[in-house]
C-alpha cells in the first residue's frame, strides 16, 4: 500500500506585519444625527464613538483590502507573489460569489495564493489568524495574507436609531508567516446559533427575491442581548486564550478586544483585571465599529503611534453575529 | 434573604458599576433618573445580581425594574421561586 506523504510543517507562526486603510471621509455624530434622533452626547455615553469612516460610492471591500494588505506586505517584507493563501473575513462583499479574496488576490498579483472568504463577523479577522496559523504549522501555506474588511454603510439603515451611529467602514491586514518562536497561541473559539437573532441581516436574499418591493437588507441588532453577551460569556473566553497560552494578564502589553463599542470595551477590561500598564484598545471612538476590521485597524494604530510596543503580547478577541467568537494571544510584530 | 439583605447587596453592585453612593441607593430611587443607570449599565447590574443572589433575570424582565425596589422585590420573588 502506498503511503500517502503530508506536507512538512513549519515549527512555529507569527504575525510579521500589519496594515490599515481607513475611509477619506469621516463622519460626526452630529452627521448622523441628521437622520436619527439623538444627539452627540447620547452617542458618546452609550457607545464612546466620537466619529468613524465611510467608503467613498463606487468603494469597494476589493478597493479597501488591497490598500491595506499592500501597507501589511510593505511591513512585513513579503512580495504579493510569495503569498501561498488570501483569508477574507467579511461580511459586506455583496457577491454571493465569487468570493472577495479571489479578487483581492487577483489586485494584489498573488498568483500562487489560494484565496477564500470566511464569515466569521466581527470575529472574522481572529478566526482567519488561527486559521493563518494552522496552514502555517501544518505545512499547507509558507505565508499567509489575513485581510478583515467592510462597507458596512451598504448594510446600515441610516434611520435606525439602534445601529446607525455604531458601524463604520475599513479594512485591516497581517501577514503570518514562519517564525523560530511562538507568534499566536492556540484559539478559543466558538459559536452560540441560538442566540443567531440577536445580531442578523434582517431579510433572507430569496425572501427579497419573492417580494422585490422590499428594502435593501440592512442589519438588526438586539443591544442589551449582545452587550449581556459579549461581557459576560466573553470575559471567561478571553481568560481561557491566556491560560491557554500560559500567559499571565501582567505579561500582556495590549489587549486588542473587537471594537463593538467603548462600554463592552471597558467592561470586558474591568471583567479581565489587567493591570494598568496593558494598554487597551479604543480606536472604537474614531473609527467606529468595523466588524472583522476593526483589530488589525486598532493594531495598526496602536503600533503606529508608539503606545504599543513591537514584540510585545497582545490578547485578540473578536465576537459578533452567530454569535460567533475567536481569542488568541499574540505577539505584536 | 431579607429584603434589607439584598437592599444592602444591591447597593454595593450599583456602586461598582455606576460609582453612586451607596447611601443613595434607596428603593424609592429610579434607575434611570434618579441614579443615571441607563440601559446597558443596568444590564451590568443585573448578571451581577444574578451571580450574587443565585437568580435568574431575563432581559424581558429587566425593563419592568424601574425602581430599586422593583428590583428587591423581583430577586426576593425569584430567590423564593427557585
Amino acid at each position: 500500500m502506498t503511503a500517502i506523504r503530508t506536507a512538512e510543517g513549519h515549527g512555529h507562526a507569527s504575525i510579521l506585519g500589519v496594515g490599515g486603510y481607513r475611509p477619506a471621509r469621516i463622519v460626526t455624530n452630529a452627521e448622523i444625527c441628521e437622520q436619527i434622533d439623538s444627539t452627540d452626547e447620547w452617542i458618546r455615553e452609550r457607545s464612546g464613538i466620537a466619529e468613524r469612516r465611510h467608503a467613498a460610492p463606487g468603494e469597494t471591500v476589493v478597493d479597501m483590502a488591497v490598500a491595506a494588505a499592500e501597507k501589511a506586505l510593505a511591513a512585513s517584507g513579503i512580495t504579493a507573489d510569495r503569498l501561498d493563501a488570501v483569508v477574507v473575513g467579511t461580511v459586506t462583499h455583496l457577491y454571493q460569489t465569487p468570493a472577495a479574496a479571489t479578487l483581492i488576490a487577483h489586485r494584489l498579483g498573488a498568483t500562487s495564493a489560494a484565496a477564500f472568504d470566511l464569515s466569521a463577523a466581527c470575529a472574522g479577522f481572529c478566526h482567519g489568524l488561527a486559521v493563518a496559523n494552522d496552514l502555517v504549522r501544518g505545512g499547507s501555506a509558507r505565508h499567509v495574507l489575513v485581510i478583515g474588511v467592510e462597507r458596512l454603510t451598504d448594510m446600515i439603515d441610516p434611520t435606525d436609531r439602534g445601529t446607525a451611529f455604531i458601524f463604520g467602514d475599513g479594512a485591516g491586514a497581517a501577514v503570518v508567516g514562519p517564525s523560530a518562536e511562538p507568534g499566536i497561541g492556540p484559539v478559543v473559539w466558538g459559536a452560540d446559533g441560538g442566540q443567531a437573532e440577536a445580531i442578523t441581516q434582517n431579510v433572507s436574499w430569496d425572501a427579497l427575491r419573492e417580494d422585490p418591493g422590499h428594502a435593501f437588507p440592512t442589519l438588526s441588532m438586539n443591544g442589551q442581548q449582545v452587550f449581556r453577551w459579549a461581557v459576560f460569556a466573553m470575559a471567561p473566553v478571553a481568560q481561557e486564550a491566556l491560560d491557554r497560552a500560559g500567559v499571565a494578564a501582567g505579561d500582556l502589553a495590549a489587549f486588542i478586544p473587537h471594537q463593538a463599542n467603548l462600554r463592552i470595551v471597558e467592561a470586558m477590561a474591568k471583567k479581565l483585571s489587567l493591570p494598568e500598564h496593558v494598554v487597551v484598545a479604543r480606536d472604537v471612538v474614531e473609527t467606529g465599529n468595523t466588524s472583522a476590521a476593526s483589530i488589525p485597524l486598532a493594531m495598526e494604530r496602536m503600533l503606529g503611534r508608539g503606545e504599543i510596543p513591537s514584540g510585545g503580547l497582545a490578547l485578540l478577541i473578536g465576537f459578533g453575529a452567530g454569535l460567533a467568537y475567536a481569542a488568541q494571544v499574540v505577539r505584536l510584530p | 434573604m431579607t429584603e434589607q439583605d439584598i437592599l444592602a447587596g444591591l447597593a454595593e453592585i450599583v456602586n461598582d458599576v455606576a460609582g453612586t453612593p451607596i447611601s443613595d441607593i434607596q428603593p424609592d430611587k429610579h434607575f434611570t433618573d434618579d441614579l443615571d443607570i441607563d440601559s446597558l449599565s443596568m444590564v451590568e447590574v443585573v448578571v451581577a445580581a444574578e451571580e450574587k443572589f443565585g437568580v435568574k433575570i431575563p432581559d424581558d424582565d429587566v425593563k419592568n425594574l424601574a425602581t430599586v425596589g422593583d428590583a428587591v422585590a423581583y430577586i426576593q420573588q425569584a430567590g423564593v421561586a427557585a
